[in-house]
């Protein structure tokens, strides 16, 4: 038995089965981002006014690094730009062209989460300190002369934690402050970039810039979190096809083609959700 | 199974199979990627969700009719599995709380849905269009075994510490984050994982049947060709893979409020048991509540839809006529499924969304109950002059047509935001859902067990069980849920551990009614017993079917041979005509198959 239009056109729909099913699946993954989307529109709408850290729950502004993201921006749409290729070649019978776009676009992928594992971590060592006299600040920290690292998921405010590895105090390197509008450079004139000892007594609030500290984080990592998976799975599924799977090239070219076609729908599809996401997250 | 008689028994390939080798007992009924094996896989595990969910509510029932006693039969045996949960072998507060979220979770996610559209739609719908098989056979694999994962994990949650997920099967946040706070793994993490995987499963099930649908039509099958029952199924394709995905992108955040404490959906300031919660707090409780019913309504047309589905062709076949209005019921069940998908606030207006947006959604919800109540009166319309067949699929079908109308017209005083307000989460809310679903879906789903079974098997089910099956399900059905009516409009409200006796006094009408559905449900479920002899005794004793078409009906699933084998038909399928050409003036028999040339 075999399945009709498997890779050649239905007469009358003019598509054969793995793109109308690609169709598909791709509007069900509209709507899951879309679903995404619209959260963060409410939760940021219904955010009060005032900028995080100084207002609690205000949503922050410019904190994630925008050249680096302007970087894995024009990597991920370079790479939507190879894999037309590597399908254009397959279309003009250079199997040996092909699997040289095929490298090309892998290596964007990887790039691309590797540059985002640099972000994440960027963000998992950077903290936000309250202190009980109401100050907030920004900054890197230490504790008995290291890194902390990531912090247990059940301890809330870490408090606990200091207390039960009787640290007294942690050293702090508060961030530059930001540049106000026609204060140019205020920054490096009055700021020492140096660490200061923090007293354990004198913190009412410690946390990593982690997805519990601030909705903005919550939804910020599981978006990019979720987009990257799709990088990920796409990435792994493209090296299939640039290697092992290609032995399907001798034996059916037809099919072949139209699987690097499907495969290429979506990763442009990952590469537009990107797309709105690098704006909505970090310019907006 | 094989040894079934047939005119025109199959010379064992269809399109071009040149070599046939046995697939081992694994390839054939565990990894089968044969639609019609992976339909009765689904068919097979939904009615044990449906029996299992049916046990869980039984023991709710009996707890409501006599709060605080030993349950019998099966108190001893919760004891033993659940511990304190169930001390005594009563229930506690808790302990009904559980069950009662994952009666409504398995009913809904594990019994009915895989039952109308993993189990009908995966067996019959490549029938009906003349295709060998689903578009993609190995995703259609993937999809029941994601299922069924998604199942085994949901029962494994009744096990973990603290139990399963008991926040309703709504799950409404901030109460599913809170339950269990700052342990990791309790039953709504497993409730939140299952559901991901369920919905994988039906993602891929939807897209594979709306390919197969779009693609695999056999030649001369034009969309107006197309059983009404292929409609509907692939209207519920579409709900399935636009709804869901909203589920899951909440489901996946409520995992990160369960698992990493974000505050997606939980406020500033949230105090429980004294204390205010340890999150950044800065959530909205609302954002689930749209999430869940964006998906939540369309859901319910998934519910219903194919059993309308299976009641048009049992009743077409039936009353030997042509559907009437088969064009406008095409139509009417597209808008449905457009409309559906901007009325789901209706489940909100107790939220103070503000009157706006109510109205909105009111008037959506009104718009939406045309369409509905136009296929029903195109079915009722068919019955007219037709020289009906009470035969037990018919029976059933027939009676879908009042109780499905019942539970619509009492949605419409739900709809309405003013008669909302008072009726809301009252068991009034439960009597209607559960008029439709019940009575109306389940009744669907059973006609087209009995209908379909010939096919399967080459068996017919025996006909007297049968109707004592449907009569005691029947009457059972409404001495259960006509009540609730009575209760809801007396001011019951649904998900109270002991029925309301604290609220209304022992000697209240309402709480005397909860005793008798107590008594009725069990009725109910006696007269299952008979369906479920009766459905493993006729696979091997029941009365042989004379021919591969023994209800002479028209469409493609009865000119397979019986029952089909891999690939389905013996020569390729060719389409003459419309799907419903019984007693057409002049033709030799009272029925034209769509194959018929002439
Ligand atoms: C045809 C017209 C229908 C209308 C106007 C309607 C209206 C409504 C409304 C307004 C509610 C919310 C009531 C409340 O919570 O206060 C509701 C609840 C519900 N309806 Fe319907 N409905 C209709 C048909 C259906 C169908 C066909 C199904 C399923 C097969 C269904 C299943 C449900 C369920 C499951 C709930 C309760 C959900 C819950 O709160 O747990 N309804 N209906
Ligand atoms: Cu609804």
């Amino acid at each position: 038995m075999e399945i009709p239009y498997t890779y050649k056109a239905r007469p009358d729909t003019g598509l054969y089965n793995a793109k109308v099913g690609i169709w598909l699946f791709l509007a069900s993954e509209i709507m899951l981002f879309g679903a995404l989307f619209s959260s963060y529109i409410l939760l940021r709408v219904q955010a009060p006014d005032g900028v995080w850290p100084e207002m609690r729950l205000g949503w922050p502004h410019g904190l994630l690094n925008i050249p680096i993201g302007t970087f894995n921006t024009v990597v991920l749409i370079s790479s939507s730009v190879t894999v037309v290729m590597a399908w254009a070649s397959l279309k003009m019978g250079k199997i040996a062209a092909f699997r040289r776009y095929m490298i090309l676009t892998l290596m964007c992928a990887f790039g691309f989460l590797g540059v985002k594992s640099y972000e994440y971590n960027e963000k998992f060592t950077h903290y936000e300190l309250r202190l009980k006299n109401g100050e907030v600040h920004t900054g890197h920290l230490e504790v008995n002369g290291k890194h902390p690292g990531f912090w247990s998921f059940a301890d809330i405010w870490n408090l606990d934690r200091l207390t039960k590895e009787k640290v007294a105090e942690v050293q702090f390197t508060a961030d530059p402050p930001k540049p106000k509008a026609g204060e140019a450079h205020a920054a490096e004139a009055g700021h020492e970039h140096v660490a200061k000892a923090i007293k354990r007594d004198e913190i009412s609030r410690l946390e990593a810039f982690i997805p519990r500290n601030h909705n903005f984080f919550a939804i910020y990592f599981t978006i990019t979190a979720l987009h990257g998976l799709h990088v990920f799975v796409g990435a792994l599924v493209m090296a299939y096809f640039a290697f092992p799977g290609s032995r399907m090239w001798r034996t059916n070219p037809e099919q072949f083609t139209n699987r690097i076609e499907v495969v290429g729908l979506f990763w442009h599809f990952v590469d537009l959700v990107w797309i709105f996401l690098f704006p909505v997250v970090y310019l907006l | 199974m094989s040894t079934a008689t047939s005119t025109q028994q199959a010379p064992a390939h269809g399109h071009g199979v040149e070599h046939h080798h046995e697939p081992g007992f694994w390839q054939k009924y565990v990894f089968s990627t044969d639609h019609k094996i992976i339909g009765i896989q689904y068919g097979l595990s939904a009615l044990v969700f449906l029996m299992f969910g049916f046990l869980l509510m039984m023991c709710m029932r009996f707890q409501l009719a006599y709060p605080g006693q030993k349950i019998p039969v099966f108190g001893s045996l919760l004891e033993a599995m659940l511990g304190d949960a169930a001390k005594g072998g009563a229930m506690s507060a808790d302990l009904y709380n559980s069950f009662g979220a994952m009666h409504g979770t398995i009913m809904v996610f594990l019994a009915i849905v895989p039952l109308a559209f993993g189990a009908f739609g995966n067996y019959v719908t490549p029938l009906q269009i003349g295709a060998p098989d689903m578009a993609f056979p190995r995703l259609n694999m993937a999809s029941y075994h994601a299922y069924f994962l998604g199942g085994a994990l949901m029962v494994a949650s009744f096990f973990v510490p603290g139990g399963s997920a008991k926040s309703g099967w709504t799950s409404y946040s901030p109460l599913a984050t809170v339950a269990e706070f700052g342990k990791p793994f309790n039953g709504q993490t497993l409730w939140l994982i299952g559901m991901v995987m369920l919905i994988t499963s039906s993602l891929l099930g939807a897209v594979n049947f709306i390919t197969t649908i779009i693609q695999l039509r056999a030649k001369g099958m034009t969309w107006m060709r197309l059983p009404f029952f292929v409609w509907a199924q692939f209207v519920t394709g579409f709900l399935l893979l636009l709804a869901f995905p909203p589920l899951e992108a909440a489901g996946v955040l409520q995992l990160m409020d369960n698992l990493f404490h974000t505050s997606f959906f939980l406020p500033t300031g949230l105090v429980v048991g004294g204390d205010q919660l340890p999150v950044a707090g800065g959530g909205s409780p609302l954002l689930w509540q749209h999430l869940f019913w964006f998906l939540g309504h369309p859901e319910v047309y998934v519910l219903i839809l194919p059993a309308m589905g299976i009641v048009s062709e049992v009743i077409a076949n039936n009353t030997r006529k042509p559907l009437w209005g088969y064009k406008s019921m095409v139509y009417a069940v597209m808008s449905i499924g457009f409309l559906s998908f901007i009325v789901w606030a209706h489940h909100m207006y107790l939220t103070g969304m503000g009157t706006k947006v109510s109205t909105f959604f009111q008037t959506t919800t009104m718009m939406i109950s045309i369409p509905s109540v136009m296929i029903l009166t195109a079915l009722f319309i068919s019955l007219w002059g037709g020289s009906i067949r009470f035969n037990t699929p018919m029976l059933f079908a027939l009676s879908f047509l009042p109780m499905f109308g019942i539970g619509g017209l009492t949605g419409l005083p739900l709809g309405f935001n003013a008669s909302d307000i008072y009726l809301h989460d009252s068991y009034y809310v439960i009597g209607h859902f559960h008029y439709v679903v019940a009575p109306g879906t389940i009744f669907g789903l059973m006609a087209g067990i009995y209908f379909w079974f010939p096919k399967m098997t080459g068996r017919y089910m025996n006909e007297t069980l049968g109707k004592i099956h449907f009569w005691f399900s029947l009457l059972g059905m409404n001495l259960v849920f006509a009540p609730m009516f009575i209760q809801g409009l007396k001011g019951m409200s649904r998900r109270m551990a002991d029925g309301g006796t604290t609220y209304f006094g022992a000697d209240d009408i309402a709480i005397k009614l909860n005793t008798s559905i107590t008594h009725a449900a069990v009725l109910l479920g006696l007269a299952q017993l008979p369906f479920i002899v009766n459905l493993f005794l006729s696979i091997r004793n029941g009365r042989k079917v004379e021919s591969d078409n023994p209800w002479q009906a028209t469409t493609l699933d009865w000119a397979t041979p019986t029952p089909p084998p891999h690939g389905n038909f013996a020569t390729e399928p060719i389409v003459y005509r419309g799907p419903y050409e019984y007693s057409s003036p002049g033709a030799a028999r009272d029925f034209t198959p769509q194959g018929q040339k002439v």
